[in-house]
């Protein structure tokens, strides 16, 4: 990959702009993780296969190992990061609540992008049937837990979120 | 009549009437269910159940011992340490759970050290080839390298268990992974240009993929000399493991039914979700702090040491850092390639170098699972019982000598103990071939062997008629047994787990049903099977030692901090762990803080594997525990009664009512009256009395700040009582106690496409006390997950040496949809004698039996035997149409 110099691009992640420096060709995994210190989006393949680098692009769950920096400008941007008050330890995601509580992270590497992508998930669909977020996470892979933890943290999150 | 309390095992408190004054012993420890079964037989009327928390049962429970410090058994009641349990038994969140959640957990990958360069591997084009010439020139000359290395012009770092292997190669390549350069630059991407633009000349040799090739006398030698100098005539590794107990010429004999056949396990990728990685760095003086994804700290550090001295750098010394690991399950038992050459690179530089592996890299240049093939025959007699099991093990073990090449020392275990055989013949052969070379995984050994006996079990039944569930109940281990090779059974729940799936099966109706209608026209068919497990359950001695130590040390504010050198990784240890301290000690587990694990501030720990973390970690925590205790109480036999004189007076200040007490203070204050719980201090016969209780930190820091003041910071090292076996003979008992387990499944052929999808599955498991259900539902539920993908999915492809499926796209591992079955869940009532609380290891039974109880299951609906991994609808079709 040749680089042509780096370009200034603004990114709205969080809620907040954030200015930074990167190539035209940058990933936006890579300028998350190595220009704005956002290691909670983990690399876990490069190729689009795991769900690792899960972020949502204006509400959509993207693979962001996919996605041009460049190209995400004008785009709102959320990562594990912007779930939970940085303020207050105990402010949670009810994701993360649940997460947490039901055992949902083992190794935890790929905690943050299955997060994401329920909360995608609970955004369009508050009442998931068990099979819909099963299908819904289908593209994650988990090595440690099996799943069964992580469905029923989402089963649980949902239902707080509802009530 | 009297009124008596009993605490079952896991914590509920019965308030009973009745006209016996104690429980009879053989009901301590047991369930609520087990006592209620009793208190009816007896006419013992049960007036109120409760979950227990105050402090006034504390001398019902009897779980935590001192009688290790003693060296004798049962000695627990004087140590002072018998406590109630809060924590351990809960289903409480892990420690480290909210860091997770929110992306605060640093891995490897997240790493970073001010001037850090990083470095890229240059790897082999070939399986097996001469290295005519390395041309480095142009990557030298690259804008941002700052070191290129090869064989040649560094020292020579020799590593392996067999030092058959080199950091960087000379001379030849043996397999496609193998690394002949190495750059370190300013940044990955100029590191990968570098490595690219380096030039190496070959002259291919020829090869050998298939190890029954590789055992012809005609094979290419892959080592044409072994550690020492001396020729080698074949490619078979100097190792010996085997067994032989028992006239196998009478068992056949004896037999009734003999069954044999030839079984097969392919290679598969641990497939950890953090990929492998590590940062190298050394000091002005010479010493390196290497920081990287390892399950064994401080062999790496012997390893690394070696490396060291061999790099001319006499009695400098490794400092192992191990950050959040992104799962291991067996990879970091070893020390890599990659990581000699990081530290090489480092050393060159004299700066810190990072080195990553990319998905694909790791797909096609980590050391996968070793593939096995088995040949097994068993025998039963009229009745029904086991004469005999011969098994004869060849291991395809790759260009060099990883841990893969030792799982024939832990397939004894299943070999001679998985179920009672009283004639056992084994043997097995390692072989090198230039495929790539493997190391450990999850079960190391087991699950490879228990999927030709479970399978060959199921023949038997087939031939004899007997059922299979029956064969295996008539020959079911039990407690008090010692195995064929030394094995000594001292807690034994598989008759339960064996009886449990059948219920939870149906098998009595369901498994004749499916074989009646196996000659339908139906084009789905359904057939349940099963399949059980031996496992090692108070770790696994593979090595001079297998002992696990720790550091407890209690602050001036009450908190806890632990330094213990194995790793967690994803398995629950430090759930397991902070839940035993603050049982075992009285704190909450708030306060209990696990350091990351470090050579230099932890004590020495053999590793995390074979299932040991929780087992090995609480059990050193409660020697620790015990000699904290000890002190702390012995400190208040003088102190305490000041502090409770202080107490009263601010008591007196604050609150008018406050009625100071009458009693002797300090005649109260004498060493068996104390106790902590929930951080406090108090007096066991005043418990309920503010005044005489005292926060813990307020103790340890009158402690602290005397005259000749103390601290409380205590080591302590587990060694369990096991025996290191001669594997040549295969004799000694290697573990401390046995896990056992029963895994069932309900399955259904399309015997159109051949697809088989599991309708759902039990799993049975006997591991003592369950330590933190969630947790061990993680571990059993994640095992399954793992041995279904073994079972059905798994296998890395290679083509003459070069592996041909390095992504997820190719190698598939089940997902929440392929997962999308019940589980039921089942412990055995156990209680093991040398585990914590009772407990014994549960880290890789989920994976071990999964495989063969769903080809038994495929057998019973279709009539089909497939004997090697994984089972996929190509092989279902082709067994089908031959059916």
């Amino acid at each position: 990959m040749k680089s042509t110099g780096k370009r200034i691009l603004k990114l709205s992640i969080n809620g907040t702009v954030h200015e930074c420096a990167a190539e035209p060709q940058a990933l936006l995994l890579d300028v998350l993780r190595n220009e704005l210190g956002l290691f909670g989006t983990k690399r876990g393949c490069d190729m689009g296969t795991c769900g690792c680098c899960n972020v949502l692009v204006d509400g959509q769950v993207q693979m962001s190992c996919l996605l041009l920096a460049h190209d995400m400008t004008g785009k709102e941007i959320e990562t594990i990061e912007g779930l939970f008050d940085v303020g207050d330890p105990r402010g949670l995601h009810p994701l993360q609540r649940a997460w947490a509580e039901h055992g949902g992270s083992q190794c935890g590497f790929c905690t943050p992008g299955f997060v994401m992508t329920a909360k995608a998930l609970l955004t369009e669909e508050p009442d998931p049937s068990e099979e819909r977020i099963r299908e819904a996470l289908s593209g994650n892979v988990c090595r440690c837990t099996g799943y069964k933890k992580i469905v029923e943290a989402v089963q649980s999150a949902a239902a707080e979120i509802r009530s | 009549m009297m009124v008596g309390t009993w605490v079952d095992r896991r914590n509920l408190r019965l308030e009973c009437q009745s006209h016996l004054g104690h429980l009879p012993a053989h009901l301590r420890r047991r369930t609520r269910y087990h006592l209620i079964g009793w208190f009816k037989r007896e006419g013992v009327a049960v007036i109120r159940e409760e979950r227990s928390m105050s402090s006034d049962t504390l001398k019902l429970d009897e779980d935590i011992r001192g009688r290790k410090e003693e060296g004798k058994p049962d000695e627990g009641k004087e140590s002072g340490v018998q406590r109630e349990r809060r924590y351990v038994g809960a289903d409480r969140p892990r420690p480290e759970a909210p860091d997770k959640v929110t992306g605060k957990t640093l891995y490897i990958h997240d790493l970073t050290r001010p001037g850090m360069l990083w470095g890229k591997i240059k790897h082999s084009e070939h399986a097996h080839a001469r290295i005519k010439s390395i041309d480095t020139s142009r990557a030298e000359a690259l804008d941002g390298v700052r070191a290129v290395l090869t064989g040649y012009n560094t020292p020579e770092v020799r590593i392996g268990f067999l030092r058959d292997n080199f950091a960087l190669k000379r001379d030849k390549v043996r397999q496609y992974r193998d690394e002949v350069a190495a750059v370190a630059a300013i940044s990955p991407e100029i590191a990968q240009q570098a490595v690219d633009l380096i030039e190496v000349e070959y002259e291919p040799l020829p090869a050998v993929f298939d190890p029954v090739e590789a055992l012809e006398p005609s094979a290419p030698l892959i080592h044409e000399r072994d550690a020492l100098g001396r020729p080698r005539e074949d490619n078979v590794l100097a190792m010996e493991c085997g067994h032989e107990s028992g006239d196998l010429a009478a068992a056949r004999e004896r037999a009734r039914w003999i069954a044999e056949g030839n079984y097969r396990v392919p290679v598969i990728q641990q497939a950890c979700m953090g990929t492998a990685g590590c940062i190298a760095e050394f000091d002005a003086r010479g010493n390196l702090t290497f920081t990287g994804k390892t399950q064994i700290p401080f062999l790496a550090q012997k390893d690394f040491n070696q490396a060291l001295k061999a790099m001319g750098l006499i009695g400098n010394n490794a400092r192992v850092v191990v950050p959040a690991l992104g799962g291991a399950f067996g990879t970091g038992l070893d020390t890599h390639c990659y990581e000699y050459i990081t530290i090489l690179l480092a050393h060159r530089t004299g700066r810190p170098v990072k080195m990553l592996m990319s998905r694909e890299e790791e797909f096609a240049y980590l050391s996968p699972r070793q593939s096995a093939r088995v040949h097994i025959e068993q025998g039963i007699d009229e009745d029904g019982r086991l004469t005999h099991r011969k098994i004869h093990v060849l291991q395809d073990n790759g260009a060099y000598a990883s841990w893969g090449a030792t799982f024939p020392t832990v397939m004894l275990l299943p070999v001679t103990s998985l179920y009672k055989v009283p004639v056992v013949h084994y043997t097995s052969q390692c072989v090198y071939t230039n495929n790539t070379y493997c190391q450990a995984m999850r079960g190391y050994g087991n699950p490879e062997v228990t999927w030709a006996i479970e399978c060959n079990l199921d023949e038997l039944a087939e031939q004899s008629g007997l059922d299979a569930l029956e064969l295996r109940k008539r020959n079911c281990n039990e407690p008090g047994e010692v195995t064929p090779m030394g094995g000594k059974v001292t807690s034994c729940g598989l008759m339960e787990c064996l009886e449990v799936t059948g219920k939870q099966l149906a098998w009595e109706e369901k498994r004749p049903a499916s074989q009646a209608a196996r000659a339908s026209d139906s084009v789905r068919k359904r057939g349940v099977g099963l399949a059980s497990l031996i496992h090692v359950g108070g770790s696994g001695r593979i090595y001079r030692s297998d002992a696990s130590g720790i550091i407890l040390k209690v602050d001036d504010f009450g908190n806890v901090n632990v330094s213990y050198g194995g790793v967690e990784m994803g398995q629950g240890l430090h759930a397991a762990l902070s839940a035993a301290i603050a049982d075992g000690l009285g704190v909450t587990p708030d306060k209990v803080f696990i350091n990351a694990t470090d050579t230099a501030t932890c004590p020495w720990d053999v590793g995390t594997h074979a299932s040991r973390g929780a087992f090995m970690a609480c059990n050193a925590a409660l020697l620790s525990i015990a000699k904290i205790r000890e002190r702390l109480l012995a400190f208040c036999a003088e102190g305490f009664a000041e502090l409770l004189r202080k107490n009263i007076q601010t008591l007196s200040k604050k609150d008018a009512s406050f009625e100071p007490p009458t009693i002797d203070i300090d005649a109260a204050c004498r060493p068996d009256n104390f106790d902590i719980l929930d951080n406090q201090v108090f007096l066991r016969d005043q418990a309920h009395e503010p005044w005489a209780r005292v926060e813990l930190g307020k103790v340890l820091r009158a402690m602290h700040f005397r005259q000749g003041g103390d601290m409380l910071t205590e080591p302590a090292f587990y060694d369990p009582p096991s025996d290191l076996p001669d594997w040549r003979r295969g004799i000694g008992n290697m573990s401390a106690t046995y896990t056992y387990g029963t895994q069932g499944v309900e399955i259904e052929v399309d015997t159109e496409t051949g697809v088989v999808t599991i309708l759902r599955m039990v799993s049975a498991l006997d591991c003592g006390t369950v330590l933190n259900p969630k947790a061990l539902q993680g571990q059993v539920i994640g095992g399954i997950a793992q041995g279904v993908g073994y079972a059905l999915y798994e296998e890395v492809k290679m083509q003459e040496g070069r592996i041909t499926n390095p992504s997820f796209t190719d190698y598939k591992i089940p997902t929440a949809h392929e997962m999308n079955f019940p589980i039921h869940l089942h412990y055995a009532d156990t209680y093991d004698p040398e585990g914590p609380f009772g407990s014994k290891g549960a880290g890789e039974p989920g994976l071990v039996p999964t495989a063969p109880a769903i080809m038994n299951a495929i057998t019973n609906a279709c009539g089909i035997r497939i004997r090697s991994l994984p089972i996929t609808p190509e092989k279902v079709l082709a067994a089908l149409k031959q059916r």
